[in-house]
């Protein structure tokens, strides 16, 4: 008997993975985008020319120049540092809510999907209730509850994201649930969390990922959306939301305050979509053109 | 453990199924999948299931290693005794969840119709047979490793420690029921239950899988219950044969008798649906489909259920009362009301 033995290493795989993931302009231009967006939290203090809290009232609403390239406030407050530390409110909104919605939701549809029965229904009926809210109102409506600030309004918005997540991995389970590996497992004896844990979750996963990437853009927006109505981060706090808020006032007579944050939530939310939108195609067979 | 049952079970035998009845629960109503089934197995025997799809051969299967999906479906009665390495006689139908996981793989391991879908895509064969190991048998990783590569190599797998580290889809589809089956045996069970484990393999690779369980089974004394609709595969390996339909035993006995002097005109049927090795071509008797299909659990016929395919049908008593299991030659059963005729006419036949 010949074997033809291929047993490539993980990493190989993973760089195999990745070069055919970034084989497409928009999944390169969206993965670009997000590690400049990566590199910058980490590289802020470094890059920002000056400090994003420090005021000088001689250089206040100042165009863009040389000297301040995306011009300065009404409190002389350089923009681009403030842009430049606000991508780290972003990266940790990201993180906090939308973790938590994954965390939370994932774990909400596994139970649901794989105890089905009651268990099912009462945690779909919840799903459903929130589902039925305007997104924003929800958020709002909590903000309210917790009080604001910005961990608050990070949570808030990941309540606002667990539904979709619990659904998406419900249906992921229910399906998984009835092929032949699971009834497989059992048949060697393992338990129900082993079951559930091991052999479900890991094969239910992948949408999720994707929805992750997805929600990553739009969680930004709406954590800068609450700052923006002042529910999220307080000032001084570079919050992208927050200074456009402040230069909203100022947009006619100084445009330059108000548009380089939002040229940066558009840029991130752009990135994130590409690269979402890349990962849908890679993991999905349908979709993938060999 | 619970479920220690007194009512006694001859030494010899491994497991014993009595008056098993499975319901499932349906937009329609109550379906019986399995009805009123009673059969046994001794150490080290191989009882093969014929049936086509919808017979309950599986679900009997299912039964017994406590895989029924509840809901929608339950044993409704019946018990299934099984007699445990320690030698207690337990029942499976009364077993907790907890007792049932420490026989499930260790003692009745099963083996699928799909090794496509059967392993987990994304574990390596070696991740899943350590899995079975570790389940049953307080073995470190390493010497689980090692015991993994020593099933890989008793099922033939050339370069087992290498197969180990192998993802399921990179490995053909007889190599992947080898895994499985080595995952399955790797507890050294006392029962294996096969459920078409080569339906879904090429005819040659079929013939290594066969001669691979019977292998296996001689050398590690287990008895196999072997679920297929393949008579040509029941011929291989089987010690007795056991045929359902509509979720009934219809016939039962010794390999040799149920090729030979098949009584129910189902089990004829079948024999004579598929062609006969050994015999030379002019002897060889033209082979007949039996008409119609399957009936539905649902909507099953008067009588007997086969009565509305049966070329033997006599009106007003086929579809009459349902017949009961008759014994026609020891350890030989038959399902019809018919049969002393129909054994009567074969044999002029044969005569003629």
């Amino acid at each position: 008997m010949t074997v033809t033995a291929v047993t490539p290493t993980a990493r190989a795989a993973w760089t195999k993975g990745a070069t055919k993931l970034l084989r497409r302009p928009t999944a390169r231009l969206g993965a670009g985008i997000v590690a400049i967006f990566l590199l910058l939290t980490v590289l802020a203090p470094l890059l920002a020319p000056y400090s994003p809290f420090d005021q000088d009232f001689a250089a206040a609403l100042q165009p863009p120049s040389a000297a301040h390239p995306f011009g300065t406030d009404q409190y002389g407050r350089d923009v681009l540092s403030r842009v430049m530390y606000g991508t780290r409110i972003a990266l940790l909104s990201i993180l906090v809510a939308d973790g938590f919605g994954l965390v939370v939701g994932t774990l909400l549809g596994l139970i649901a999907g794989f105890y089905g029965k009651w268990v099912d229904s009462t945690v779909m009926r919840i799903v459903d209730v929130l589902l039925a809210f305007p997104y924003l109102l929800l958020a709002l409506i909590i903000v309210a509850a917790l009080g604001p600030g910005l961990l608050n309004s990070m949570i808030a918005i990941g309540v606002v994201y667990t539904p979709q997540y619990a659904r998406l991995i419900r249906g992921q389970v229910l399906s998984v649930k009835t092929t032949e590996f699971v009834l497989a497992a059992q048949a060697i004896g393992a338990n129900r969390a082993r079951i559930m844990l091991r052999h479900i979750l890991p094969n239910s996963f992948t949408p999720v990922l994707v929805m992750g990437t997805l929600s990553a853009g739009t969680v930004v927006v709406e954590t800068a959306g609450l700052s923006f109505l002042g529910m999220g981060s307080q000032p001084p706090s570079p919050d992208w939301g927050a200074v456009l808020a402040e230069g909203q006032g100022y947009f006619l007579t100084a445009w330059w305050i108000a548009t380089f944050p939002g040229l940066a939530i558009f840029a991130v939310v752009i990135g994130f979509n590409l690269l979402g939108d890349a990962l849908r195609d890679h993991f999905d067979p349908r979709r993938r053109k060999e | 453990m619970s479920g220690t049952v007194t009512t006694p079970m001859t030494e010899n035998r491994l497991l014993e199924v009595r008056d098993l009845t499975v319901e499932f629960a349906t937009e329609e109503g109550i379906v019986r999948a399995v009805d009123d089934v009673s059969f046994h197995i001794e150490r080290g025997e191989t009882l093969v299931v014929v049936g086509e799809s919808g017979s309950g051969k599986s679900v009997t299967s299912l039964a017994v290693m406590g895989l029924v999906a509840n809901p929608p479906g339950r044993i409704a009665s019946g018990t299934i005794l099984l007699r445990g390495r320690d030698g207690a006689v337990r029942d499976l139908a009364r077993l907790d969840h907890t007792a049932l996981r420490q026989i499930r793989g260790n003692e009745i391991a099963m083996i699928f119709q799909e090794p496509m879908t059967s392993l987990n895509p994304i574990y390596t064969i070696g991740d899943q047979i350590i899995e079975a190991i570790r389940l049953h048998q307080g073995k470190s990783g390493r010497e689980a490793f090692a015991r993994g590569v020593e099933m890989l190599e008793l099922l033939g797998i050339p370069e087992p420690a290498r197969r180990m580290r192998s993802y399921p889809h990179q490995m053909s589809g007889g190599m992947r029921q080898r895994a499985m089956i080595a995952m399955a045996l790797s507890c050294r069970p006392t029962l294996l239950i096969a459920d078409e484990p080569t339906t879904a393999l090429d005819v040659t690779i079929q013939a290594q899988i066969l001669e691979l369980i019977k292998r296996l089974q001689s050398e590690l004394g287990m008895a196999v219950i072997f679920i297929t609709h393949n008579l040509g595969v029941a011929a291989e390996i089987a010690d007795r044969i056991m045929v359902m339909y509509a979720g009934k035993i219809v016939e039962a006995g010794p390999a040799r008798a149920i090729f030979h002097q098949p009584r129910m005109p189902y089990t004829i049927g079948l024999l004579n649906s598929v062609p006969r090795l050994g015999i030379d071509r002019a002897a060889q008797h033209e082979l007949v489909a039996i008409s119609g299909n399957v009936p539905s659990p649902r909507d099953l016929p008067s009588g007997c259920a086969f009565h509305p395919r049966c070329s033997h049908f006599a009106p007003a008593l086929c579809d009459g009362e349902i017949p009961p299991l008759e014994t026609s030659a020891p350890d030989h059963f038959v399902r019809c009301l018919r049969w002393r005729d129909i054994a009567q006419q074969g044999s002029s036949e044969e005569r003629r």
